[in-house]
């Protein structure tokens, strides 16, 4: 079997860390958290669910989706963000003083709600610059923390971007370091985190694949992608063999 | 002729005043509905997306018929951001009220049901809720230490829909698209674009009336077949994605209203 794509290593990254899950969420425009999801299917039989997805084997209603989250029926949902801070407030609205913004995204969507209610909320952005990744948000739009007294039984567990994997301290409010990926180490990450974050030590490399990750990827997975990410897995694994 | 059909989509869009506030679900949106105001030239429109916009609101921005866009996101998907929204946030031309999709639902479902407010988990600590001056922070009444977000109820002066068929006593067949059925309970007026107007009574068919808007929440319904088009709608065409490039191109450079016209007049 060829070696791992970076895309990859952040497809299994991701699906470590959504292990044990029953019901993931994933938007339609996330293709890597989407793949990580498919795999913990494959591998464990989580529920997906795709938000904004017309197939039937991954449809849920958009009223349904907040109504579940609001039980506690959804167990790992992604965010991503124009910028995410040290505190890991998440941005989607823009930059600058709102309303009128120098920069200006689209908007909250449900991040303000299911950031609160949705225990294991893993951040990705690929992108790994100081302008992603900020000492401080220009808008909440999704809190990354909550004073003691709130019904808060969800929030941020990891943060996921193309160079490292860092674990949410909730109690102490800060992100923690705990791999880097191939071809990345401590000051390169430093240098392009505009926060600032504990470090685990020793600090690993990101584990790769193994054999049987990337086989089901490679073979179960990819075809799935092929009909809902279509421009995605074309890139990575080719025009996948009919499921 | 009486009764709830209209000729066609102008004489939905006549009633709409200046100012008014109207609802647009974000899927099978009508852009038929949105050019034709855009026709019109109204003004001062308060849109809410529910809870999502898309290239009708785009347009209905882009065109100047807006004032206030209350919304969860303006986005073309795929199609990357919405470039009339973005520019007129920026210049300060469009005011928005920024919320967050659930917090839409519930507001109108809280219209719906005629009751005056609603609660909402989350959204506590947010800038959503620091700049919502109409939303409040309460203590739950049943439960001791328990801060919860309450929303004023919304009803919207217009519902503005498209569907794939209607009857002719105005009952509207949504299938499972039940943001249009939150819409049309909440808002005070629902105006509805649909492909077909057919004879058969929609709520004599099980099949069909499970998923139907009776007629006694909807005002208006004109045929416009193409109602949704650059964009899809499921069931009857695809999206022209060549047709939104070019309004997206177009959007982007920032020209005026007859031009904002022309790359969805081409596809329809």
């Amino acid at each position: 079997m060829t070696a791992a794509a970076p895309e990859e290593v952040l497809i299994t990254t991701i699906a470590r860390l959504l292990a044990g899950s029953r019901h993931v969420a994933v938007g339609v425009l996330s293709p890597i958290p989407g793949a990580a999801a498919l795999l913990v299917r494959e591998r464990e039989g989580a529920k997906v669910s795709i938000i904004g997805s017309r197939d039937p084997a991954y449809r849920i209603g958009s009223v349904a989706l907040f109504d579940l989250a609001a039980q506690g029926r959804i167990d790992a949902f992604f965010l991503s963000g124009g910028q995410i801070d040290g505190g890991a407030n998440v941005n989607l609205v823009g930059i600058g003083a709102y309303p009128t913004m120098q920069v200006r995204w689209s908007g909250s969507f449900g991040s303000a709600f299911l950031y609160h209610l949705i225990p294991k909320v893993i951040l990705f952005r690929e992108e790994h610059t100081p302008r992603t990744l900020v000492e401080r948000v220009d808008f909440v739009s999704a809190a990354g923390s909550s004073p003691p007294g709130t019904h808060r039984p969800g929030g941020p567990h990891a943060l996921v971007t193309g160079r490292g994997l860092f674990l949410w301290q909730r109690d102490e409010g800060r992100f923690r370091l705990v791999s880097v990926h191939p071809g990345s180490d401590l000051a390169d990450i430093r240098a392009r985190t505009g926060f600032d974050f504990d470090v685990e030590e020793p600090l690993p490399v990101t584990a790769l694949p193994d054999q049987e990750e990337l086989r089901t990827l490679r073979s179960a997975v990819a075809p799935q992608l092929g009909s809902i990410y279509p421009q995605f897995a074309r890139r990575l694994w080719g025009a996948p063999a009919a499921a | 002729m009486g009764g709830p059909i209209v000729s066609d989509v102008e004489a939905l869009a006549a009633r709409v005043p200046d100012g008014a506030s109207v609802a647009i679900f974000k899927d099978q949106a009508p852009v038929a509905l949105a050019r034709a105001l855009v026709a019109q030239a109204v003004r001062g429109l308060h849109v809410i997306t529910v809870p999502t916009g898309g290239l009708a609101v785009d347009l209905l921005i882009g065109a100047g018929c807006v004032a206030t866009v209350e919304t969860s996101g303006v986005t073309l998907g795929e199609h990357g951001a919405a470039p009339a929204f973005a520019r007129a946030v920026k210049s300060g031309r469009v005011r928005p009220l920024d919320a967050t999709c659930p917090a839409i639902y519930a507001a109108l479902q809280a219209g719906g049901k005629g009751i005056p407010f609603i609660p909402i988990r989350g959204v506590l600590g947010t800038d959503v809720l620091a700049h919502r001056h109409d939303w409040q922070v309460i203590d739950n009444p049943f439960r001791k230490d328990d801060p919860i977000v309450v929303l004023p109820a919304l009803r919207p002066d217009f519902g503005l829909l498209h569907a794939v068929r209607a009857d002719r006593q105005g009952n509207v067949w949504i299938g499972e698209e039940e943001g249009l059925r939150i819409i049309a309970h909440a808002a005070h007026r629902v105006l509805v674009t649909v492909e077909e107007v057919m004879d058969a009574d929609l709520m004599a068919d099980p099949v069909f009336a499970a998923g139907t808007i009776p007629a006694f929440y909807v005002e208006a319904v004109a045929p416009a077949p193409g109602g949704c088009r650059p964009l899809a709608l499921r069931g009857c065409y695809g999206e022209d994605a060549a047709a939104i490039r070019r309004y997206v191109e177009r959007a982007r450079d920032g020209r005026p209203v007859g031009t904002w016209l022309e790359p969805v007049a081409e596809a329809a």
